[in-house]
């Protein structure tokens, strides 16, 4: 597509000036991340010099990396139990005929409908019964079964042709064999992207691990931001936004890695 | 093999057919006739619900798809996206467990035959619809299951090709000596191919049998229509016993043997003629012979020549070779002789008299030499 030149100039200043207004908050939160108290209280958007103090400060008053690392195995199993969970289910919602299968589908499909909030409170309970507070377990296992995941897969699965399960059919696969050889394959898109959304979905959640963890065994990183808040009464905003930098680095990470893959199976989903 | 379902819905209904080993049988009928479901129920793909389906002497009816020991072509190919041609080619091999290196020396065989060798390495979707229709016969030859099932394997593809890929399966066919079941829509399709042809509709079996003794005796008026391009002319007809003659269309007036027509019954008839059954007049043809007949439509395809006229309330067509300088609304003579029609009754559409006299298009090799 060929588009004349004063077009151009005025779509790339639209691009331009939108990506800056939306990347402002992280900018400002960079250049906090290098100023000192004072600098910051005049109001300055320029750091004078960029001087790694706060980073320092930051790893010295909390257990930083512990809190990454407990971020990092939160959301790695939710993101592949999430994918085992809803692979399979929306496998089962697509290829297998059983009574009542599009009935138990909308049924799990309207507990979207239902804000996590309102079920945090029984959930929590839960937990505590089983003696899950402070574990991985108590953090991961309720966000397994994740009825939006369900239904993007679905509408991957159905997709494919009903000729390809028969074709394995009279080539002897097994149920199993033709989900994990042909399904998952053919997926890849969709899984990505449910796999990226589960992972930082995760990643940023806040209240959950506030009322799961009461120590720092297995606290995540959001706690750990908020904890920077609240310690002393005059918070040192650069320490915190030094600990803001360091968190979203994954998640921007992922971001660019997997751009091109989120795209895509993100687009599927809503043209099928 | 044997084979009689009976579907409770009578989708397919008194089906009883045995298809020899080796046999290329083509199952043909227009869309909605049951015939991919018929294949479906011998790939185990779809329940039988009653009668029994026999593979060899063995009873099939509750066996899974691959303990059936066939393969299939499906009409979209279903080749597996995410791998190569090779994979594709090589996947039932892999589950059933074949060592790796026949794998590789059977798959370069197969794609050997097909030509299929330098597209090895590439994805399903960069190849073209050719291909892919390939890859797809690949798979279902080199599993080496002495039946196979095809499912309008061709109807994707341009004319040009199907034409190529008939003669292609055909020949890998005969060469392997593969049973085949083949369906088609396509009456071209089945007469080229098939040793023997079950015509299906609504689910029930019109005829079977050899290509060419279907075209000649067709069993009923659907199968006459259904076979040959353009299909046979029908019309009503009555006998008139008192003339020796038979009223076809309530305007032709053919004078019957006297012997024939007390064969013919009372009730009402549907007499069947092939269109290139319908002789051009010439000039000494005597002209009480002739019928004079205003055309109605002209198609001149070069070496032959298909116009249509109305006999009665019916459009007709007849075909001549050659090309033909006819316009429409002109008025020319034809010849209809008595012993090229069919005769149906009407009523059950069971043929009672075959059409005897083929006289100018069916030759013997004595001809030649």
């Amino acid at each position: 597509m060929t588009t004349s030149l004063p077009k151009k100039i005025w779509i790339y200043f639209l691009l331009i000036s939108t990506s800056f207004l939306v990347f402002f908050p992280v900018m400002y939160a960079f250049l906090i991340s290098f100023m000192t108290g004072p600098e910051l209280l005049q109001g300055k958007f320029l750091p004078q010099s960029f001087s790694l103090d706060n980073y320092i400060k930051v790893f010295d008053r909390l257990p930083l990396l512990n809190y990454l690392l407990n971020s990092f195995i939160v959301s790695v199993s939710v993101m592949l139990g999430q994918l085992a969970v809803c692979s399979l289910a929306a496998y089962a919602f697509v290829f297998i005929h059983f009574k009542g299968r599009d009935f138990i589908f909308f049924l799990f499909i309207s507990t979207m409908m239902i804000p996590w909030e309102a079920t945090m409170i029984p959930n929590k309970f839960t937990i505590q019964k089983l003696d899950w507070l402070n574990t991985y377990q108590g953090l991961t296992l309720p966000f397994f079964a994740l009825a939006f995941g369900t239904f993007l897969l679905r509408q991957h699965f159905k997709t494919i042709p009903k000729e390809l399960h028969e074709a394995s059919q009279i080539a002897g696969l097994s149920k199993f064999a033709f989900f994990r050889r042909v399904i998952l394959p053919v997926s890849k898109t969709s899984l990505v992207t449910l796999g990226a959304y589960g992972f930082l979905t995760t990643w940023n959640m806040y209240l959950w691990p506030l009322l799961i963890t009461t120590n720092k065994s297995v606290r995540t990183v959001q706690i750990g931001l908020k904890q920077l808040q609240s310690q002393e009464t005059g918070t040192e905003w650069g320490v915190v936004m030094a600990g803001v930098i360091v968190v979203i680095i994954p998640t921007l990470l992922l971001l660019f890695l997997g751009q091109k893959q989120l795209q895509k199976g993100l687009s599927q989903g809503a043209l099928k | 093999m044997s084979k009689s379902y009976d579907k409770q819905v009578d989708v397919i209904s008194n089906i009883n057919v045995t298809i020899e080993p080796g046999e290329f049988f083509v199952l043909v009928g227009p869309s909605g006739c049951g015939k991919s479901t018929m294949l479906r129920m011998i790939a185990g793909l779809e329940t039988i619900t009653s009668g029994t389906l026999k593979i060899g002497d063995q009873v099939a009816n509750h066996l899974s798809p691959d303990k059936r020991d066939l393969s299939m072509v499906f009409q979209n190919y279903a080749l597996y996206p995410h791998l190569t041609v090779q994979q594709n080619i090589t996947f039932g091999l892999d589950v059933k467990k074949v060592k790796k290196a026949t794998q590789q020396e059977r798959a370069a065989e197969v794609a050997e035959t097909l030509g299929l060798t330098d597209y090895l390495k590439r994805k399903p979707r960069e190849l073209s619809g050719g291909q892919r229709q390939r890859v797809a016969l690949a798979r279902a030859i080199v599993s080496e299951s002495p039946i196979c099932l095809m499912d309008e394997p061709l109807s994707n593809l341009d004319a040009k090709l199907r034409a190529h890929m008939r003669t292609e399966i055909r020949r890998i066919q005969r060469k392997l000596g593969i049973t085949m079941i083949y369906v088609t829509h396509d009456q071209v399709e089945a007469m080229t191919m098939g040793d023997r042809i079950m015509i299906l509709h609504e689910g029930e079996i019109q005829q079977v049998g050899k290509p060419i003794d279907i075209y000649n005796n067709p069993a009923n008026p659907f199968v006459a229509t259904f076979i040959g391009s353009p299909p046979m002319n029908l019309a009503y007809s009555d006998a008139d016993k008192k003339a020796s003659e038979i009223v076809i269309g309530d305007i032709l007036r053919l004078p019957v043997p006297s012997n024939e027509i007390i064969t013919i019954p009372e009730y009402q008839l549907i007499a069947g003629i092939r269109p290139e059954h319908l002789r051009p007049a010439l000039k000494e043809s005597p002209e009480e012979d002739k019928l004079y007949v205003v055309v109605t439509n002209v198609e001149v395809l070069g070496n032959e020549t298909v116009f249509s006229f109305k006999l009665g309330t019916n459009e007709w067509k007849a075909k001549w070779s050659g090309q033909w300088h006819i316009e429409i609304g002109d008025s020319i003579p034809i010849l209809i002789d008595y012993g090229a029609f069919c005769l149906f009754e009407a009523r059950t559409g069971d043929l009672i008299k075959k059409s005897t006299d083929l006289g100018n298009v069916v030759f013997g090799k004595e001809v030649l030499v």
